[in-house]
C-alpha cells in the first residue's frame, strides 16, 4: 500500500536544514474571536517533513485553535500558514493535502466502514478497483482486515478510531493532524493505540501533528512537543529537552512533577537556595541574579540522615505510587520562617516522622530566567491621594502623592509578596479569581486575574484554590510610584 | 389499606383509564368500520360497498385526484421546508428562536380560523378560489409539519461530519450531497408523513377554499356520512377503510426510520 511517500527523518531534532524541508510553516498566527478573547497569540512554528509534532497544552490553551488553522477549518485573524511553501492561509479546508483524525471520530453514520474509507478516494475520482485495494490496504494498516461491510456503530470505539485514521491515510495527505485522537479510550487502550500510531508514523513517513493535553502521551510519541498556554507557544523542544531543560515555570510544572523555587544566582555554576548554596552547571544568568530552579522529584536522592546531606528534613508524608513512593520532605529552616517542603521520588519508603537528607547533582539542578520580579503596572495619578490602575483608584500615602501632579503617567510596581487577597471580594479594591497556582517550596505563587482580564501575581503561604474569587488590596505604603520616563 | 396503595402504585393501574379511552375511540370504531364497510344497510355480509366503489369512476378519480393534491402539498412543502430549516439549523444565536417562533405562530390558531382567513384574504385581492386557493391553503397550514421533523435531524447533527466531509476534499455542494442530504433523510420521510396523511384525507380546506367546487377523498367520506343519511354509512365506511389501508400503506415509508425526528416535534 502507501509505501513511504518521504523517507523517515529519523530523531528530527538535528541540526537546523533548509527551508525548503519544512512542510508547515506557521508565521506570527494570531486568532481572535468575536469576543475579543486571542485563542492564537502570536504563534510561529516550523514543521520538518516526516516529522512527528505533539501540540501540548492544558484545555484552552488554543492548541485545537492551532491544529484547525492548519486544517483550514479556522482562518486566522493575522499571520500566514504556509504549506509547502506555499500560502494556505486562506485555502479551503477540501484544497488542502492534510487530512484529518477527529477527537470525536466524526464517522459518517449514514456510510459503512469501507464507505467511510472510501470517502476521500472517490471525491478525487479513482476507479473502484484502485478504491478496492487502497481501502483494503488502509484496513490492514489500522489492523481491521475484513471489517468492510462493517456499520460503524456496531464497532468499538479503539476500532472506530482505526477506522477514522484508515480514511485519512487512505488519501495519503502530506500532513496527518490528529485531535486528541486517543483521548475516549481507556488508558490501556491509549497505550495500545500510542505505539501503533508511532510504527504507523515510521511506516507511512507522512508528517503527524498531534494535539493532546496529556502529556506522557506528548513525550511518548514525538520528536517534538510544542508546549502551549494561553494561546503562546511557551517551548518547543524534543521530549527530553522540554523535560530536563523547561525553559519557564509552566513548563516545569505543566510536564511532570518538579520542585520549583525561587534562588539566587551567585555566580556561574553557583545557585544559592534554601539557604545553601548548590553547585550546577549552568551559566550566564549573571551575579546574584535572582532565579527559577527546578528540581525533579526523581532527581532528589534521599537517605537517612548524614554528613553527606545538602539539606535535612522530616519526611511529611509518604504514598506508594506503583513504581515508586512519593514522599514530601519538610526541610530544617530557621525557626519562624515557612519551612520548605520537597517532594521526593524513591524506590524506598521512608515512613513520615523519620529524619532524612536530601542530595542533587549538579547536573540535575535546572536554572531558569524569572520571568518577572515583581507586579509592574501603568497608570495615572487621581485626585484624592489615589493613583489609577487596573481600572480601580488605589489610595497612596499624601508624601508619595504631592511628589507627582494629577494626570501624571506612572508606572507602579507591587511585590509579590505585598498583595492581600481577601475571602470577601469587598474587602478589596478590585476583584479578582485565582487563575493559576504554582508552589514554590515555600509559598504559592498565585496568577490573580482580576474582571478586566489583567494578571495579579502573588506570593502567599495561605491556601488557595483554583477558581476560588478574591478581593484584592494593596497597603498603601506597598504601592511604589515612579514616574514614566 | 395496603392493598389499596399497591393498586394506586402499580403502573398497570394508571393505564386503565387509557386503554378504556383507547378501546372507546379506537379501536371500537375501527372494528364498526370494518363492520358497516361489509355490510348492508340490514346488516348482511356483503362487498357490494366495495365493488360500488370500484364501478364508480367518479369515486377513483377522486381518491386519485386527492392523491395527486396531496403528493403536490407535500414536495411543495419539502421544497420550501428543508431550506427554511437548513437555515434555521445553521443560524446563529438567537436566529432560530425567532424563526420558529415565526413557523410556530400561525399553529397558535385554529387552522379552520386560519383557513377562513386564507378565504378572506384571497376575496380582499380578488383572487379567484379554485385548485390554486386549495394548494396554497393547504402549504401555509401544513408547512410547519415539514420544517420542524427536518430541522430537528439538521439541528442534532454532528457538525463535525462537515468538517470531516470537507476535510477529505468536498465542496460545499459534495458535503450537501454526500452527508447532510443523506443523513436528514429521516427528518425528511417524518416530514413527508406528517404533511402527506393528513393532506390526503383533509376535506375543510377543499371545502372552504373552493367554495365546495373541488371535492377530495375526504368530502367523499364526510358526505356520504353526512348527507347520505344512515343508508350512505355502510359506503361511507368502505371509503374510510380503503383510505385508511392508503395511509398505513404510505407510513410503511416512516416505519423504523428514525421514528425520535417524529415524537420530538413541538
Amino acid at each position: 500500500m502507501q509505501k513511504p511517500n518521504y523517507p523517515y527523518t529519523g530523531k528530527a531534532a538535528s541540526a537546523p536544514q533548509a527551508q525548503s524541508d519544512y512542510i508547515i510553516e506557521v508565521k506570527h498566527v494570531s486568532k481572535q474571536f468575536e469576543d475579543g478573547k486571542f485563542a492564537l497569540n502570536d504563534v510561529s512554528l516550523s514543521i520538518k517533513k516526516g516529522e512527528f509534532v505533539t501540540i501540548l497544552g492544558p484545555s484552552g490553551c488554543g492548541k485545537t485553535t492551532l491544529l484547525r488553522c492548519i486544517a483550514g477549518f479556522q482562518v486566522a485573524t493575522s499571520g500566514d500558514i504556509l504549506l509547502n511553501g506555499e500560502d494556505v492561509t486562506q485555502t479551503p479546508p477540501h484544497k488542502r493535502p492534510v487530512n484529518t483524525v477527529f477527537q470525536k471520530y466524526a464517522l459518517f453514520p449514514h456510510l459503512n466502514v469501507f464507505e467511510n474509507i472510501a470517502f476521500g478516494l472517490k471525491l478525487k475520482g479513482f476507479d473502484k478497483a484502485t478504491i478496492n485495494r487502497k481501502v483494503k490496504a488502509a484496513l490492514k494498516t489500522v489492523g481491521l482486515t475484513d471489517y468492510e461491510d462493517r456499520d460503524t456503530d456496531s464497532l468499538s470505539g479503539g476500532q472506530q478510531q482505526r477506522v477514522a485514521i484508515a480514511r485519512a491515510i487512505v488519501n495519503q495527505p502530506e500532513v496527518l493532524l490528529l485531535d486528541e485522537p486517543l483521548a475516549a479510550l481507556d488508558l490501556k487502550m491509549r497505550h495500545d493505540m500510542q505505539m501503533e500510531l508511532k510504527d504507523m508514523h515510521k511506516q507511512l513517513g507522512i508528517t503527524f501533528i498531534y494535539v493532546t493535553h496529556d502529556q506522557e502521551e506528548a513525550l511518548t510519541l514525538s520528536d517534538r512537543v510544542v508546549v502551549m498556554s494561553e494561546g503562546r507557544i511557551q517551548q518547543i523542544g524534543t521530549p527530553t529537552d522540554v523535560y530536563n531543560e523547561p525553559q519557564n515555570c509552566f513548563v516545569a510544572d505543566f510536564i511532570g512533577e518538579s520542585n520549583i523555587l525561587t534562588g539566587t544566582m551567585v555566580h556561574d555554576r553557583l545557585v544559592h537556595f534554601c539557604g545553601h548554596d548548590f553547585e550546577c552547571i549552568d551559566e550566564g544568568f549573571g551575579e546574584n541574579q535572582l532565579v527559577e530552579v527546578v528540581i525533579r522529584p526523581e532527581d532528589l536522592y534521599i537517605f537517612e540522615k548524614n554528613d553527606k546531606a545538602q539539606l535535612t528534613g522530616v519526611v511529611d508524608s509518604c504514598i506508594f505510587k506503583g513504581v515508586h513512593y512519593e514522599m514530601w520532605v519538610k526541610l530544617d529552616g530557621p525557626e519562624g520562617e515557612t519551612p520548605y517542603e520537597f517532594l521526593v521520588q524513591d524506590y524506598h519508603a521512608f515512613e513520615p516522622g523519620r529524619e532524612v537528607g536530601l542530595l542533587v547533582k549538579p547536573e540535575d539542578i535546572q536554572i531558569m530566567k524569572k520571568e518577572r520580579l515583581c507586579n509592574t503596572f501603568e497608570g495615572e495619578i487621581v485626585k484624592g491621594n489615589k493613583v489609577e490602575f487596573l481600572g480601580a483608584d488605589w489610595d497612596i500615602p499624601e508624601a508619595v502623592a504631592q511628589q507627582f501632579a494629577v494626570g501624571d503617567e506612572v508606572i507602579i510596581t507591587v511585590d509579590f509578596d505585598k498583595v492581600d487577597l481577601h475571602d470577601y471580594e469587598d474587602e478589596g479594591t478590585l476583584t479578582g479569581e485565582v487563575y493559576f497556582i504554582l508552589f514554590k517550596g515555600n509559598h504559592n505563587h498565585l496568577t490573580i486575574r482580576t474582571d478586566d482580564g489583567d494578571d495579579i501575581f502573588v506570593n502567599t503561604t495561605d491556601a488557595w484554590d483554583d477558581g476560588d474569587r478574591v478581593g484584592i488590596a494593596i497597603h498603601p505604603e506597598d504601592i511604589h510610584i515612579s514616574k514614566k520616563s | 389499606m395496603r392493598k389499596l396503595t399497591d393498586i394506586a402504585a402499580n403502573r398497570r393501574t394508571w393505564a386503565w383509564p387509557y386503554v378504556l379511552f383507547m378501546v372507546l375511540f379506537v379501536v371500537l370504531p375501527l372494528i364498526m368500520i370494518v363492520y358497516y364497510a361489509f355490510t348492508d344497510a340490514d346488516g348482511g355480509f356483503t362487498l357490494y360497498n366495495f365493488i360500488k366503489f370500484f364501478h364508480t369512476s367518479e369515486a377513483i378519480n377522486t381518491l386519485i385526484y386527492s392523491f395527486a393534491i396531496a403528493l403536490i402539498t407535500t414536495i411543495i412543502c419539502l421544497l420550501l421546508g428543508y431550506p427554511a430549516a437548513y437555515i434555521m439549523a445553521n443560524a446563529e444565536f438567537k436566529t432560530p428562536a425567532v424563526m420558529a417562533m415565526l413557523f410556530i405562530l400561525p399553529m397558535w390558531i385554529n387552522f379552520l380560523l386560519r383557513t377562513i382567513a386564507t378565504v378572506e384574504l384571497f376575496n380582499m385581492f380578488g383572487l379567484p378560489l379554485g385548485e390554486g386557493a386549495l394548494l396554497f391553503g393547504m402549504c401555509y397550514d401544513y408547512l410547519p409539519f415539514m420544517i420542524y421533523p427536518i430541522y430537528n435531524t439538521l439541528q442534532k447533527m454532528d457538525k463535525s461530519l462537515i468538517e470531516a466531509a470537507e476535510d477529505l476534499g468536498a465542496n460545499k455542494a459534495k458535503v450537501f450531497t454526500k452527508v447532510i442530504l443523506p443523513l436528514s433523510l429521516p427528518g425528511i420521510y417524518s416530514g413527508i408523513v406528517m404533511v402527506f396523511m393528513p393532506t390526503v384525507s383533509t376535506f375543510a380546506i377543499a371545502e372552504l377554499l373552493t367554495r365546495n367546487k373541488i371535492t377530495l377523498f375526504g368530502s367523499l367520506i364526510q358526505r356520504s356520512f353526512g348527507e347520505g343519511g344512515i343508508a350512505m354509512w355502510n359506503y361511507g365506511a368502505a371509503l374510510s377503510l380503503i383510505m385508511l389501508i392508503i395511509i398505513a400503506l404510505t407510513s410503511f415509508l416512516d416505519s423504523g426510520k428514525e421514528s425520535d425526528a417524529k415524537t420530538s416535534l413541538i
